[in-house]
């Protein structure tokens, strides 16, 4: 559940990288540890990310969490259907569940890959 | 996680997969395959929960019923053998120490169902207000408790025991036998579906989750949903919506009480408090320790309980405000990313629930 074509934050955001954007969304291990997703509040579309800062929150049945943005760029794109099916988070987390397209102004930095990704996963889990 | 308490099913639930937690020192199950899935299960279905951590006493001898009867909210003098009641156990300034149900075993003979948390300070109260020659006896150890909850729950419980089980009524329970040991079926709940709260030896509780789930209908549910099931009728939880600081009238339930004489009475014309029910537009949930503010911003109370409640689709929720503002129809729960629209509403907030159903 760590695909190998993504690149990861340590607070469990993901980012694909296409042509000068990025999605970004949360990860399978995010959603797992959260549970069930009751809502999701979107960055707005225009807004400026700032890697590392805050552009969202979650909400599950038993949970809250901040969102942070992986990447720097400006939001073209948020995934409307999250709105009132957060669960899509859930069922999908890197395809259909994805949270915000973004043009990057930036090359990403500080990124993880799947491998070093999945070795923070494990010390968190152990 | 050492030091936690098990019942006989705390390894079940683990080799199943689910994710568990400490439940007033018990680890307890939150959720098998997920919260939102076993609350839609146990609203449509048939769900088994292991609420093996909460408390059972066996209180009987002569002048067993009038002691109790002075000890708790219930009126024991009009409950028959084969009923049970919910209510209260107060402290003298009229606080909740337990909410709890009776049931009526037979003359000068009750057992008491208590909150896991409150079992060991329920027993030194009890134990302190009985006169000599009435005894009380914590058989909770010994006795495990399993919740079948569901509009197919007599249907599952029908395959599960064999026999009818229609005829038993809401509040009402019944001897069995299974598997060559004494099991007492009550019709009560804590989801607001038609359903059972089986008592049984606690050596047998695997046996009989295991031929439960055999069952077409029937799936485990942990704490996660039973914590929104019961908060979408508004029922409350103690330590949360229920306190030693607060009354049964401030939390709503003066209803229930009649005109007997109980310890704590003298306490509950002092109103500081009420509980109010508040539906919130939207998904997103109010917490625990949220503040509550009237439309001008006054904070006036704190939520007591809230969630997204998964049958209604927005976010519910209970909280203790100020007597002077109860009345009040809107108020703005202070969450802790946005100020929540509240409207007070009536109980319950999901009134479909099938636990009062009747069946014969």
């Amino acid at each position: 559940m760590i695909p190998k074509d993504l690149l990861y934050a340590k607070t469990h955001e993901w980012a694909r990288q296409e042509d000068g954007e990025a999605m970004v969304g949360i990860t399978h291990f995010a959603q797992e540890q959260l549970g069930d997703l009751t809502y999701v509040e979107l960055p707005e579309v225009g807004q400026e990310l700032t890697a590392g800062a805050e552009m969202g929150s979650v909400e599950s049945v038993k949970a809250a969490s901040e969102l942070y943005s992986p990447v720097t760029g400006t939001v073209t794109a948020v995934n409307e259907e999250l709105v009132n099916n957060p669960g899509l988070i859930n069922e999908d987390p890197y395809g259909e569940g994805w949270i915000a397209r973004v043009k990057l102004s930036a090359e990403p930095a500080g990124l993880l890959d799947a491998g070093q990704y999945e070795r923070l996963i494990a010390s968190e889990v152990h | 996680m050492s030091t936690l308490k098990k019942t006989s099913l705390t390894d079940w639930h683990t080799a199943h997969g689910a994710k568990t937690v400490d439940f007033a020192g018990w680890e307890m199950p939150v959720q098998y395959e997920g919260i939102i899935a076993e609350h839609v299960h146990t609203r449509t279905q048939a769900s088994l929960f292991d609420i093996c951590h909460m408390g059972e006493f066996l209180v009987s001898g002569r002048g067993a019923m009038a002691a109790l009867n002075r000890l708790l909210t219930q009126n024991l003098e009009t409950l028959p053998p084969g009923k049970c009641r919910y209510g209260f156990m107060l402290n003298e300034s009229g606080g909740v120490l337990d909410d709890l149900i009776a049931y009526c075993l037979g003359a000068d003979s009750y057992m008491l169902v208590v909150n896991g948390a409150c079992e060991e300070s329920d027993y030194s109260w009890i134990a302190g207000h009985l006169p000599a020659g009435v005894k009380l006896e914590n058989v909770s150890a010994a006795t495990a408790k399993i919740d079948l909850q569901g509009p197919s729950a007599c249907d599952a419980l029908e395959t599960l025991l064999g026999g009818s089980w229609r005829q038993l009524k809401y509040f009402a329970f019944q001897a069995a036998t299974f598997d060559g040991a004494p099991l007492t079926v009550s019709r009560t709940g804590y989801t607001g579906e038609l359903g059972y709260e089986l008592y049984l030896p606690w050596g047998k509780a695997l046996t009989l989750w295991e031929k439960a789930l055999a069952v077409a209908s029937v799936k485990p549910a942990g704490f996660g949903a039973r914590d929104t099931l019961r908060l979408e009728l508004g029922y409350p939880l103690y330590g949360q919506d229920l306190d030693p600081k607060h009354t049964p009238v401030e939390a709503g339930y003066g209803f229930l009480l009649g005109e007997k004489d109980f310890l704590g009475k003298a306490g509950l014309a002092r109103v500081d408090e009420k509980l109010v029910a508040l539906s919130i537009e939207g998904r997103r949930s109010a917490r625990h320790e949220d503040k509550v503010a009237t439309m001008s911003g006054k904070v006036v109370g704190h939520v007591t309980s809230g969630s997204f409640a998964p049958s209604l689709g927005h976010s519910v929720a209970l909280a203790y405000v100020t007597a002077e503002s109860a009345e009040q129809g809107a108020f703005v729960v202070k969450a802790a990313r946005a100020d929540l629209p509240a409207r007070r509403v009536s109980l319950p907030f999901y009134d479909k629930g099938t636990a009062r159903q009747k069946l014969a």
